[in-house]
């Protein structure tokens, strides 16, 4: 478990890395911003004022050790538009994103792996070629494409789905699938090239010398080694779902993270988008950890690593 | 003599996409694409800003190829100037990610120890934010538009470049004509641009066609969300975030550009899995 203590140590460098990066980009901005959020009619006093609690009075490094204090501790600081501290504000969104989440990785996964393993295993027949190409349409096209098209047929036209979230399971669907379209296409591509290697292995003789028919061997034995690269892939496409997310919860009307971020920027809410984006940026540290420890769990020639 | 050679080898590899069908296909669409947009102008008489009030929201028809959207402004005209800038996007921000990916993997392989650790740092921090929102940070403080987003784009995507490149140049330095290009004397910048570069540049074809699609899906999906490209500049995105509110009465205006971001990306994904086939036959599809 020496590996893992130096991921976590490694991880945390990166996300203070982040913060860095992000605080400096946010402030490279022209002009003073507390004169910018009020307008010009206010008086010089009153920007003096705003000035002093938002604390931009400071020097950046002193802003930066204290905000990095601050984030440590849970606090993101507080909004400017919506007058609450940023932490509660992810605290509320964050439920609606991980569900959401949650749901389109598993109808990534559930679509991706079946269809990767029927294509891997009717390699060049015509359920491969059908297969192959849902999947190179899967990742090509855009999210607000796919979410588009279901609003129009299952709400539109087939009325069965409900066209925007309104708190209901059955409304989480539509854009569960708008967001987990894209990954289901890769995770079927990487799943088929994986498994057709893994077929060609000795053991893959081996299993049908012992008797086991094709099937089994395929499902029991090739798809248990194929897995592994990709579990690494989930945790990759995490942050493409967060990414995805700021769409698909934009147009299903979801109060979620990627929502809170387009506010914040649409706001010009800076301690907002500050803390929501470095808040996803811990969730993806979090998520290749957990890819980490899933993958030496399964697989054995890891564990002395 | 060395000249020569080297456009033979460019000759072979413009020779083998004209022999795979997987790579000749993609590559005509793109071009038929390109060509549409480049002349585009030729084929309509409409502007692509000009308004015309009385005639909004007309279904296709009537000389309007894919009708007219909210402000009487001819669609197909529209789609055309969009993939304009879907292709620049395409194209501008790929070619200045793939540049300075290589310039990092390269330096971070080459000059190990310090170097090395602060770059690979630098792309794991990049890596570990998503796209948009990095993307988001870079908008908020330049404001949205063109220039912007093609610097959100470069910053996104020159970090998992950077990586690729490294694993690549380290595996050519453990190559043989590498150790007897040192032995002979060569210095350390003539070992990168003789020997080292002209290698990788199978990898950075692979690279720049695979990093393609998500630039031109980013760039649609700011701009759709109306943060990325502004009015009265034309984007694909934008085109299907405005003609949102019309989806159910006119589902066309919003699926026109959408579709043709679809094809653009289809295409290169195409073009982008045979090219890889053809020059790195080793490497797996991810």
């Amino acid at each position: 478990m020496k590996g893992l203590a130096g991921r976590i140590i490694g991880v945390i460098v990166v996300l203070i890395g982040v913060v860095a990066l992000i605080f400096v980009m946010l402030r490279i901005i022209p002009g003073d911003p507390a004169s910018v959020l009020l307008n010009e009619h206010v008086s010089q006093a009153n920007i003096d004022r705003l000035t002093r609690t938002m604390g931009l009075d400071r020097s950046l490094p002193e802003q930066f050790f204290g905000y990095l204090a601050g984030v440590l501790h849970g606090d993101f600081g507080r909004s400017y538009y919506i007058q609450q501290p940023v932490s509660n504000l992810i605290m509320e969104a964050l439920p609606f994103t991980i569900k959401l989440t949650l749901l389109s990785i598993a109808f990534a996964w559930t679509f991706g792996i079946i269809s990767g393993v029927a294509s891997a295993m009717y390699n060049e027949h015509i359920i491969d070629y059908l297969f192959r190409g849902a999947a190179l349409l899967g990742i090509s096209v855009p999210v607000f494409m796919v979410a588009l098209l279901l609003q129009y047929i299952f709400y539109f036209r087939l009325s069965i789905f409900p066209l925007t979230y309104d708190g209901s399971f059955a409304s989480l669907i539509l854009p569960a699938i708008a967001l987990g379209w894209n990954s289901a296409g890769s995770i079927a591509r990487l799943m088929r090239s994986e498994l057709m290697e893994e077929l060609d292995a000795p053991y893959m003789d081996t299993a049908k010398a012992k008797g086991l028919s094709y099937r089994k061997a395929v499902l029991v034995h090739a798809l248990r080694n194929a897995a592994l690269p990709v579990i690494s892939l989930m945790a990759l496409q995490l942050s493409g779902m967060l990414s995805g997310a700021v769409i698909t919860e934009s147009i299903f009307s979801i109060p979620g993270l990627g929502k809170l971020a387009l506010t914040a920027l649409q706001t010009r809410d800076m301690p907002l988008l500050q803390g929501t984006v470095l808040f996803t940026a811990f969730l993806i540290a979090l998520g290749n950890i957990c890819a980490d420890l899933i993958n030496t769990l399964l697989n054995p020639r890891l564990r002395t690593g | 003599m060395k000249k020569e050679k080297r456009q033979n080898a460019a000759a072979d590899i413009l020779r083998a996409c004209l022999k795979n069908k997987a790579a000749l296909i993609p590559g005509i669409i793109i071009l038929i694409v390109i060509a549409l947009s480049v002349f585009g102008p030729l084929l309509t008489h409409y502007d692509e800003t000009s308004q015309d009030l009385l005639n909004r929201l007309m279904p296709p028809g009537n000389g309007h190829i894919f009708g007219t959207d909210e402000l009487g402004r001819d669609v197909f005209t529209r789609v055309l100037y969009g993939t304009r800038v879907s292709l620049l996007v395409a194209l501008l921000p790929t070619a200045l990610a793939v540049a300075a990916g290589c310039a990092a993997g390269v330096c971070a392989a080459e000059f190990k120890g310090a170097t090395d650790f602060i770059i690979m740092r630098l792309a794991d921090i990049m890596l570990s934010i998503p796209g948009m929102l990095l993307a988001m940070v870079v908008l908020y403080t330049l404001g949205g538009s063109l220039t912007s987003v093609v610097i959100s784009l470069v910053l996104i995507e020159w970090g998992g470049i950077a990586v690729v490149v490294r694993t690549a140049t380290l595996e050519i330095r453990e190559s043989e004509f590498v150790e007897a290009a040192v032995s002979t004397g060569a210095g350390r910048f003539r070992v990168m641009m003789r020997h080292i570069l002209p290698n990788l540049v199978p990898t950075l074809i692979v690279l720049f066609t695979l990093n393609i699609p998500s630039s031109i899906l980013s760039e649609s999906g700011l701009s759709f969300l109306g943060i990325g490209i502004q009015p009265p500049d034309v984007s694909l995105g934008l085109m299907a975030g405005s003609s949102r509110q019309y989806l159910f009465q006119m589902p066309h205006l919003a699926l026109a550009p959408a579709g043709m971001i679809m094809v653009l990306v289809l295409s290169f994904n195409f073009l982008g899995d045979a090219l890889r086939d053809i020059l790195d036959p080793g490497r797996r599809t991810l």
